[in-house]
């Protein structure tokens, strides 16, 4: 029986460490070990994107990340985008576009779509859905999210 | 997933040894797509997991217009289609590996790890095929050894491996004057699924760029193992471009394909998207040979 693993590794700007099993998923060191949730769990296979999170500057499912591949890594979850001044604009415009509705595959969607903006200020909208084609959504249609992505990355343009 | 060890060797030998201590009870770990899917789902089972990218010769690419590209076999597909001058000179690999997955999946998958996993479905090993990979291998003793990529794999997730042996790199010789090459699936979404078939093809021109000098044909997801289609691709050899040698390859090219029917495709409908992938392929194959 393979013991715990010390991992030190870098989320949301904060040093953190932690001890996991090497079968273990960033998955479910995030939400198990280190009780961070605002990441999910959809198939747990990679296909679905709700595990979706930054990973040394490129979106990855977490799913299939291993905890022990953490270290000395820099992560970015949902729980890292807000600031006290307020929602990322991503998160704001799906507030205000109604583009969830069970909300499990929000994180990766906002995940997701913020990486591509951060990258792509400009893309258009079947830049967009060509990017999220691996997130799924069982609730929404699909178009709402896109229309939250578009009014995001106007209000990202304007304000910079 | 069961309980499993890691470790993340940083030479070659080291990884080559534990593989070699641990027998079928080891596998590399490149970017994890599919083993960690096939251990999580039982499908294979491993106590001891090795990562493929501490590993420098296996996480390096290097490109020169003489020398080609050296591609470690744990290089994710977004660094091989961010990279402008192997994105320019190798058209028919960057086709594979911008639709493999999902973004998401493209930020770990590696090409090494699409071929060595070795499923019919592959989408880069067609592209690798064509291109002329040639792929290098470690094992035990220091030993090396190269094999060319249409001999790598030797039947469903089976390959030229021997317990002990990994893929170090693939090892695309510089693209010839007046050449390209291509790669397209058929799958019935627009993203995220698997190959019902794929075909990749490359040409050679002459100066004139109206006839063939050579060309290379594989298929994916039509037998057992990648085909290579070297029947339909000779037949190109030395002829004008045209409609009617276009489609006399595109029919050698179905007389190779051996598909079964099952939940993806029947085996009528894959050996007429071989005919019609084919002829595409070489059709596009022959615009970025001309550079149009
Ligand atoms: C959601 C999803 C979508 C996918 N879509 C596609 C698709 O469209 N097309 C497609 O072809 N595939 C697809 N795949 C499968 C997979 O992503 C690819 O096959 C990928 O290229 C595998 O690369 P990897 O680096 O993740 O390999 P890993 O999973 O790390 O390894 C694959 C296999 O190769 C072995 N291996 C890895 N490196 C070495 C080495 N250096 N030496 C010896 N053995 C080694 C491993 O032990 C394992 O058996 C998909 C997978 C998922 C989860
Ligand atoms: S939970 Fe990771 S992709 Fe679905
Ligand atoms: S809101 Fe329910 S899955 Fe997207």
């Amino acid at each position: 029986m393979p013991g715990l693993v010390h991992v030190t590794t870098t989320i949301n700007g904060n040093e953190v460490n932690f001890l996991c099993e090497p079968r273990q998923s960033l998955l479910e060191c995030l939400r198990d070990v280190l009780g961070m949730t605002g990441t999910k769990e959809g198939c747990n296979d990679g296909n679905c994107g709700a595990c979706t999170v930054m990973f040394d500057g490129r979106i990855v499912t977490s799913c299939l990340v291993l905890g022990v591949e953490a270290q000395g890594k820099e992560i970015t979850t949902i729980e890292g985008l807000a600031t006290p001044q307020g929602l990322h604009p991503m998160q704001q415009a799906f507030l205000e576009q109604a583009a969830l509705q069970c909300g499990i595959c929000t994180p990766g969607f906002i995940m997701a779509s913020k990486a591509l903006l951060d990258q792509e200020p400009d893309a258009d909208e079947h830049r967009i859905r060509h990017w999220l084609a691996g997130n799924l959504c069982r609730c929404t249609g699909y178009d709402k999210i896109i229309r939250a992505v578009l009014q995001a990355e106007e209000t990202m343009k304007a304000s910079k | 997933m069961e309980a499993i060890e890691f470790i993340a060797p940083k030479t070659v030998a080291d990884a080559v040894a534990a593989l070699a201590a641990k027998g079928d009870r080891a596998r590399m770990l490149a970017g994890g797509t599919d083993v960690l899917v096939q251990l999580r789902s039982g499908r294979r089972r491993a106590e001891l997991l090795i990562d493929a990218k501490s590993v420098p010769e296996l996480n390096q690419m290097s490109y020169s217009p003489r020398q080609g590209l050296t591609l470690g076999a744990a290089v994710p597909c977004y660094r091989v289609y961010q990279d402008q001058k192997i994105a320019a000179a190798y058209p028919g690999l960057i086709d594979a590996a911008s639709l493999i997955g999902s973004i998401q999946i493209q930020g770990r998958a590696s090409i090494g790890g699409n071929l060595c996993n070795s499923a019919p479905s592959g989408d880069s090993i067609p592209a690798i095929i064509v291109l002329g990979g040639v792929c290098t291998v470690a094992g035990p003793g220091g030993k090396t050894r190269e094999i060319p990529a249409e001999q790598f794999c030797t039947g469903p997730g089976r390959n030229v491996l021997q317990p002990g042996e990994l893929l170090v790199s693939i090892h695309f010789p510089a693209p010839q004057a007046n050449s390209g090459a291509t790669y397209q699936r058929f799958i019935p979404r627009n993203e995220m699924d698997i190959a019902v078939a794929g075909v990749g093809a490359s040409v050679v021109l002459d100066r004139t760029k109206r006839n063939f000098v050579s060309a290379r044909i594989s298929l994916a997801s039509v037998a057992p193992i990648p085909v290579f289609a070297q029947k339909a691709a000779a037949s190109l050899a030395g002829k004008p471009v045209s409609d009617a040698t276009i489609e006399e390859a595109a029919r050698l090219a179905m007389e190779d394909a051996k598909p079964i029917t099952d939940m993806r495709g029947t085996i009528r409908q894959r050996i007429h998207l071989v005919g019609v992938l084919t002829r595409r392929t070489l059709q596009e194959s022959i615009k970025r040979a001309r550079g149009e």
